[in-house]
């Protein structure tokens, strides 16, 4: 982790920093990412208005792999994000986001699911019919 | 206001189209307590706003104060408002602790059950998202920059509105008070209780509305100090030269940018619940209560560790100071910090062991919950070795050191106990856990933020604060806690409960007596803190800091003077050591006297008050159902804040004379530092 610390003064106010910052994109890495973004968006929205699939669990695993591929476009397209960017900060706070986020989600399910299993759930007119 | 019958049914349509939900009936005015505190806020709120205009001083505090984009500023005002919040807290803790005492055996105590719930909702609310946040981020403000050798944050406007927010969930809090009610669900306002079926009132949506307003705030102020620590720091300052508080705010505020969104997230679900009718969280039609407890301890853990990182970076710098000693295990403190940092995400079902979700779950959050001790006691270890033969001095800032030590340690331990999830399902819910976390969140946050802020009040303020008062409220503390919550462990062993307003068997009575003795040590405590501030100023010729490095400091805060121009630095120093400022002293280092340029600064802004004023509008006219002011005051506050992108003018030069002017103050200064010291000061 080396620090790359600024060099002028002018990096400590933000104005100025904001007008110094060169442009991120080009217009063509725009357009590239509005047009992946657009195809992402239309063929999830397909499957499901075309019930392409028999099985609607298979259709949500799909969307979701959907979901994973726009977000990969939009961090790369819009984001900018790559390995180098920020000498390696964006990258290294996206494997933190992704470790959290994996954390969270599977453990909330793991957690859940156990719950469920244990304590069977009822509809509170199960329960008063209880013994 | 839990009567069975609903007033807002007398009122005619055009009042409830006009005021909502909001009728006279909602105003306390049966509650003679809630009153005469009314009576007396208001009085003291006009005392001062009568004293503002009488010395004119509204231009003044306009100006310099609640429009400055000053990091240092900033950091005061937090401290100020958690401060204020710790009185209120504090009244609560006291309301609760007299009415345990003499509620035993039949006797009601002076609190009826409905108005007890809310007391120990809003003492639990306060005291974490309005004390110890405030005083956290407060302290991080103020010092971080001044820490890396920056002169502001990455974003001074972002942090000017952080504040604002964060006072707007004050506000509401603080509203609650006096017109309507508090919700009464505990500080985490857990469903199916807080669900629209079983808390029908404006409580919930009080405390609904007060956390997301201050949670923006939170968030944005994470970011911030993300950025201006990892962008700004002085030319040298590699990660691993960075100051220990640096890196603990630096965690921090990553825990805070990565968990408060899932506070955000689980409240907004809740508010669909409470608004229109969904069903995430009800007991019936496939909601799940368990899931928002679930969510809410995602964010609830980590937010226990945002709280104590700082401190224990505050307990590094001071041991490090008053040891006269470089940090024993730098790297390991560092990477103790960071492990902490991940671990807090690994272990927060170990909040609800007892929910049932079985043997295997519960032991893998059991052992996360016993593995995050080894990074904490390392850390222990550290602050004991680097005392070991140091040169101690007994300042007041090493006095609460030492004493969060020997405190924080016996909850720690607690905390491994109840860690044991058989152990848990004994002590869940009981006044043991209670005495547990008040054990780590006095011993281990309060306790450092106490010492932080005598550390860094001469850098604030320009005079030390005054030891003797200091000392009587550091005694009156420490034993005040211990006398307070003691017997709390013993009864919660003995399986008392918690939220408890009355109990029949009186045999347990000794033991709440006893902690209210305790409670009334620690108000003694926090009156000899009243007193030292003001003694303090009153005195403070005499303790004033010429040096700006009153205790022979080792990082670059105490490199400028005390307290520090706008401009912190007038030359961004060069790093070349970890303890930078010690390294600078002893390589011989020379202030520069001349040479000094025009400084780029950023301007001053009223735009933070006036969003967060309207958001907090909006957040009042949400909770009293006043829908065409939420509509205007939402949309109010978007369109100010895309006005404000549009004001170019954020940045001004200090001019070179000025810059000249302040420095040869502090030239004048230091002469008269070093003719006052009969001997020099020390190595």
């Amino acid at each position: 982790m080396s620090a790359r610390a600024p060099a002028s003064d002018e990096v400590h106010v933000e104005v100025v920093h904001d007008h110094h910052e060169a442009a991120h994109g080009s217009r063509r890495g725009y357009i590239t990412g509005f047009v992946l973004s657009v195809i992402l968006t239309a063929i999830p929205f397909w499957l499901v208005m075309a019930e392409v699939f028999a099985d609607s669990r298979v259709t949500s695993i799909v969307i979701m792999a959907f979901a994973i591929a726009q977000i990969l476009v939009h961090m790369v397209y819009f984001l900018h994000m790559n390995a180098r960017s920020e000498g390696g900060w964006t990258m290294m706070a996206l494997i933190f986001t992704v470790v959290l986020v994996v954390i969270a989600l599977s453990g909330s399910l793991w957690v859940m699911y156990h719950l469920n299993t244990n304590m069977m759930p009822m509809s509170p007119g199960d329960m008063r019919t209880m013994p | 206001m839990n009567s069975e019958h609903n007033p807002i049914e007398a009122y005619p349509h055009w009042w409830r189209l006009l005021f909502g939900r909001f009728t006279l009936e909602s105003l306390p005015l049966h509650e003679p307590i809630v009153v005469v505190t009314f009576a007396v806020v208001a009085l003291g709120g006009l005392a001062i706003l009568g004293a503002l205009t009488r010395y004119k001083l509204w231009g003044p505090l306009w100006r310099d104060w609640l429009t400055s984009v000053d990091h240092k500023k900033i950091g005061i005002m937090y401290m100020v408002l958690g401060l204020v919040m710790l009185l209120r807290g504090f009244a609560d803790a006291l309301l609760m602790r007299s009415q345990q005492a003499i509620a035993h055996g039949g006797a009601e105590g002076f609190l009826p059950p409905h108005h007890y719930d809310q007391i120990f909702t809003a003492h639990g609310v306060i005291m974490i998202f309005f004390v110890a946040m405030p005083l956290v981020t407060g302290l991080m403000n103020f010092v971080v920059p001044l820490q890396i050798g920056a002169r502001d944050v990455a974003f001074p406007f972002l942090n000017n509105f952080s504040f604002w927010m964060t006072a707007g969930g004050v506000v509401l809090t603080m509203m609650s008070l006096f017109i309507g009610e508090f919700a009464a669900t505990g500080w985490l306002a857990y469903p199916p209780l807080s669900n629209i079926a079983y808390s029908p009132s404006t409580g919930v949506d009080y405390y609904i509305w007060a956390l997301q307003i201050a949670g923006i705030g939170t968030t944005l102020s994470g970011v911030n100090l993300i950025a201006t620590i990892v962008k700004m720091r002085a030319p040298g300052m590699s990660m691993m030269k960075m100051p220990v508080f640096t890196w603990t705010s630096l965690c921090t505020n990553i825990l805070i940018v990565a968990s408060f969104p899932v506070l955000g997230a689980v409240l907004a679900l809740l508010t669909l619940d409470r608004y229109v009718g969904t069903n995430f969280f009800t007991n019936d039609l496939g909601g799940n209560p368990m899931m928002y407890v679930n969510l809410i301890w995602i964010w609830g853990h980590p937010e226990v560790y945002i709280l104590v990182l700082p401190a224990f970076g505050i307990f590094s710098e001071v041991t490090s100071t008053f040891s006269g000693k470089r940090l024993f295990g730098y790297a390991s403190m560092v990477y103790a910090t960071v492990v902490i940092t991940i671990l807090s995400y690994l272990v927060w079902l170990h909040h609800f062991f007892t929910m049932g979700s079985g043997a295997s779950v519960n032991s893998f959050f059991g052992i996360t919950t016993m593995i995050i001790s080894i990074p904490t006691g390392a850390k222990i270890f550290n602050w004991l070795f680097t005392m070991y033969r140091g040169r101690i001095r007994f300042d007041l800032p090493m006095m609460w050191t030492v004493a969060f030590m020997l405190t924080f340690v016996i909850g720690g331990m607690t905390g491994v106990l109840l860690a044991v999830p058989p152990a848990d399902f004994v002590l869940h819910n009981s006044l043991f856990l209670v005495a547990h976390f008040h054990n780590v969140i006095i011993g281990g946050v309060l306790f450092g933020l106490f010492a932080g802020i005598y550390y860094w009040w001469p850098k604030a303020f320009g005079f030390r604060l005054d030891p003797f008062w200091g000392k009587v409220s550091f005694w009156c503390w420490v034993s005040g806690f211990w006398v307070a919550f003691m017997p709390l462990y013993i009864l919660g062993l003995m399986g008392v409960t918690r939220r408890m307003s009355s109990f029949a068997d009186t045999s347990l009575q000794p033991f709440f007596v006893i902690a209210a003795l305790g409670a009334l040590l620690i108000a003694c405590g926090i009156a000899a803190m009243i007193v030292q501030f003001a003694v303090s100023i009153l005195r403070r010729d005499q303790l004033a800091d010429l040096t700006g490095d009153p205790w022979g400091g080792r990082t670059l805060e105490w490199a400028t003077s005390s307290p520090p121009p706008a401009y912190n630095f007038a030359f961004t120093p060069m790093v070349h050591d970890g303890d930078a400022w010690w390294d600078m002293k002893h390589r011989g280092y020379e202030r520069p006297l001349q040479g000094f340029k025009a400084i780029h600064m950023p301007k001053n802004t009223g735009a933070g008050v006036i969003i967060a004023g309207i958001a907090t509008v909006f957040g009042v006219a949400m909770v009293w159902y006043v829908w065409w002011l939420a509509a205007i005051s939402f949309a109010g506050a978007v369109a100010a804040t895309i006005i404000h992108t549009f004001n170019y003018d954020r940045d001004y030069y200090i001019p070179a004379d000025e810059v000249v002017r302040t420095e040869d103050e502090r030239t004048r200064l230091l002469a008269r530092a070093v003719a006052n010291a009969p001997a020099p000061a020390q190595a």
